[in-house]
């Protein structure tokens, strides 16, 4: 009887099809050796869903425990999104919690994935702007600037000084309205539901705008390769000049309905701190970056398209808290305001868009009477122009921070790559360590401050 | 001190309600549009009633999102559809793709095709009601908007 081969244990052999505990720990202490996170096959080993074999580790050790006495206090797996409304769009965060606590949490990201980086390759360079555009939906300005700067680049093209200046007008307006919807949203989440009232009554006057000048209210392609779409029309400066004089007495007004109040105050303060050398490690840039009390700003580090004509500040903070971020961005919408009135004081007569016919479409009224017009018109319609080869990449500052743009072309008519650097995607990093410890409560007021457009995160 | 904040918001909210509503009874008053506005696409014809559009295809060309199927065929001399020697047999727009860009409003070197103002073009059925062909795009749309002028930006 004794001489009958013992059925395999559970740590010995392939029992029955499962993986079992020795290889799991084989596993993971390889990836523990090459320092790094476990792929999807050895999670699948490991029975375990965890990142790092550390987390693996203590997961396992936690289920032991568990079994060995069920009343145990264990963590408790939940997920936020993808449809939660404060989550910014789809964000689908796999939260660890102990009680309120937030142990450890894990962004899923991926559910507005649109595939425009590779729908860029299928697009001449014309094109292409309707596309990109379409990514960070609340700040459009500045990914179309961010494209077209990098073609620009490519192609050696100058850019106009009046287009250079219309590009300011409009990238700062885009700048109000996008922190105006920060502003509202943020506050719907925290409970505070007057100031989304207030805050859309003035973005749609921001939007209007946008209309009356590019056509579009938010997907706008008026930014093109060497300039701008069009010229202002009649009556826009008179309104935008409207606009921006009325802007500073409605942040007043939005500073009076929450800055001071106390809950607005128990929400925000002390939520989500970062010190700044952690942030800067993590890539953050942007008002999340500038209310820790780092003054990094494209606009003023790296000037693109004519900023450093202007003259305004760069709000900074030292708490680099979402109070902090809340009160640079307000004071980053009075900074528009003033560069938008600066560049309607000085801008200069001459040309929206660049005289170059091998790349700029030639202007309506001469396809009626020049032939050479109406060829270049053709060409540059069906075929698009050819971009000479080469990479490159070029950053501006969104309201959200880096956009840039890096784009590689082989010298043909259509993009050999287009990839987008995006503020929000990289500003999501920050949560993980911004959470742990936290509250589940703040963890809201955190996504809120970081301001992440999923449309941008995912491309 | 917070109390005093906190009155002030009030304070802010209580003066809103005295003020003009910001709102506008939406399916009675619609919002008029401004000019450069991208809205739904019309064809046009030439007064004497030939289609300005010769089938070159150009739009077609031009869309990101290549929404639009043009096929060509030549004119017959004793039924003229078109100015120019060509006249497009099919002109199909599907609106269901269709971003508004504008560029075919572009790339038309007889302006032949405009975006015009209508906004609401929700439709029920997909490939019956969102693919518009030629006799549609040439007519003007029963329900138009009328473009934005300063009275009516303000009131």
């Amino acid at each position: 009887m004794s001489s009958e081969p013992t059925p395999p244990q559970n740590d010995e052999g392939i029992a029955g099809g499962f993986p079992l505990a020795s290889e799991a720990r084989g596993v993971l202490e390889a990836a523990r050796r090459e320092g790094r996170g476990l792929t999807e096959t050895e999670r699948a080993i490991a029975q375990v869903e965890a990142f790092t074999p550390e987390e693996a580790s203590a997961r396992i050790a936690l289920n032991e425990a568990v079994e060995e006495d069920p009343g145990i206090r264990r963590p408790m797996v939940i997920n936020l999104g993808p449809q939660h409304p404060s989550t910014h769009g789809v964000m689908r965060l796999i939260t660890e919690l102990d009680g309120e606590t937030v142990l450890d949490l894990h962004p899923v990201i991926g559910y507005l994935h649109t595939g425009i980086e590779k729908q860029c390759e299928n697009k001449t360079w014309w094109q292409a702007i309707t596309l990109v555009t379409r990514m960070d939906y609340l700040s459009p300005y500045s990914n179309t600037l961010a494209y077209c700067t990098s073609v620009e680049k490519l192609l050696g093209l100058e850019v106009p000084v009046r287009a250079q200046y219309l590009r300011v007008i409009m990238l700062e307006l885009n700048r109000i309205a996008s922190h105006l919807v920060w502003l509202g949203t943020s506050g719907l989440e925290l409970g505070a539901i007057s100031v989304f009232f207030f805050t859309y009554r003035e973005r749609d006057a921001a939007l209007d705008l946008g209309e009356m000048i590019s056509g579009e209210r938010m997907n706008s392609r008026y930014f093109q390769v060497g300039g701008c779409a069009d010229d202002m029309p009649d009556g826009f400066e008179a309104e935008l000049r409207k606009f921006v004089d009325a802007m500073p007495g409605h942040v007043d007004e939005y500073e009076q309905l929450v800055a001071g109040n106390q809950i607005w105050l128990d929400r925000l303060v002390g939520v989500g701190v970062l010190p700044a050398d952690e942030l800067v490690a993590l890539g953050v840039t942007g008002p999340a970056l500038r209310a820790a009390g780092v003054p990094h700003d494209l606009r003023r580090s790296n000037p693109y398209t004519g900023y450093e004509r202007f003259e305004f500040d760069i709000p900074t903070f030292e708490n680099g808290d979402a109070y902090d971020r809340f009160r640079v961005r307000m004071r980053e919408i009075r900074e528009s305001t003033k560069i938008i009135q600066q560049a309607l004081d000085s801008i200069p007569e001459g040309s929206h868009i660049a005289d170059d016919r091998k790349v700029v479409l030639p202007p309506r009224e001469e396809l009626a009477v020049s032939m050479e017009a109406l060829i270049h018109h053709f060409k540059l319609v069906t075929e698009g122009y050819r971009v000479p080869a080469g990479e490159v990449y070029s950053g501006v500052e969104s309201p959200r921070g880096e956009i840039g743009c890096y784009v590689a072309s082989d010298g043909g008519t259509k993009p050999y790559r287009v990839h987008m650097r995006d503020a929000s995607f990289v500003n999501l990093q920050a949560l993980r360590p911004m959470a742990k410890g936290q509250y589940l409560a703040d963890l809201v007021a955190m996504i809120g401050s970081l301001d992440n457009v999923m449309g941008g995160v995912d491309r | 001190m917070s109390i005093q904040a906190t009155l002030k918001g009030f304070g802010v909210t209580f003066k809103a309600m005295l003020t003009k509503p910001e709102t506008i009874g939406y399916p009675e008053h619609k919002t008029p549009v401004h000019p450069r506005f991208r809205g739904r696409h019309r064809l046009w014809r030439y007064e004497n009633g030939l289609e300005k559009c010769v089938g070159c295809s150009l739009c077609a060309a031009a869309c990101p999102s290549d929404c639009i199927r043009v096929v060509a065929e030549e004119n017959h001399p004793d039924e003229r559809v078109s100015a120019g020697e060509r006249f497009a047999r099919i002109y199909e727009i599907n609106m269901s793709r269709c971003i508004f860009c504008g560029y075919c409003e572009i790339a038309c070197p007889f302006d032949a095709i405009t975006l015009e103002n209508e906004y609401e073009l929700s439709e029920y059925d997909r490939p019956r009601d969102l693919i518009y062909t030629k006799s549609q795009l040439l007519m003007p749309h029963p329900k138009s908007v009328p473009n934005r002028t300063p009275e009516a930006a303000n009131g």
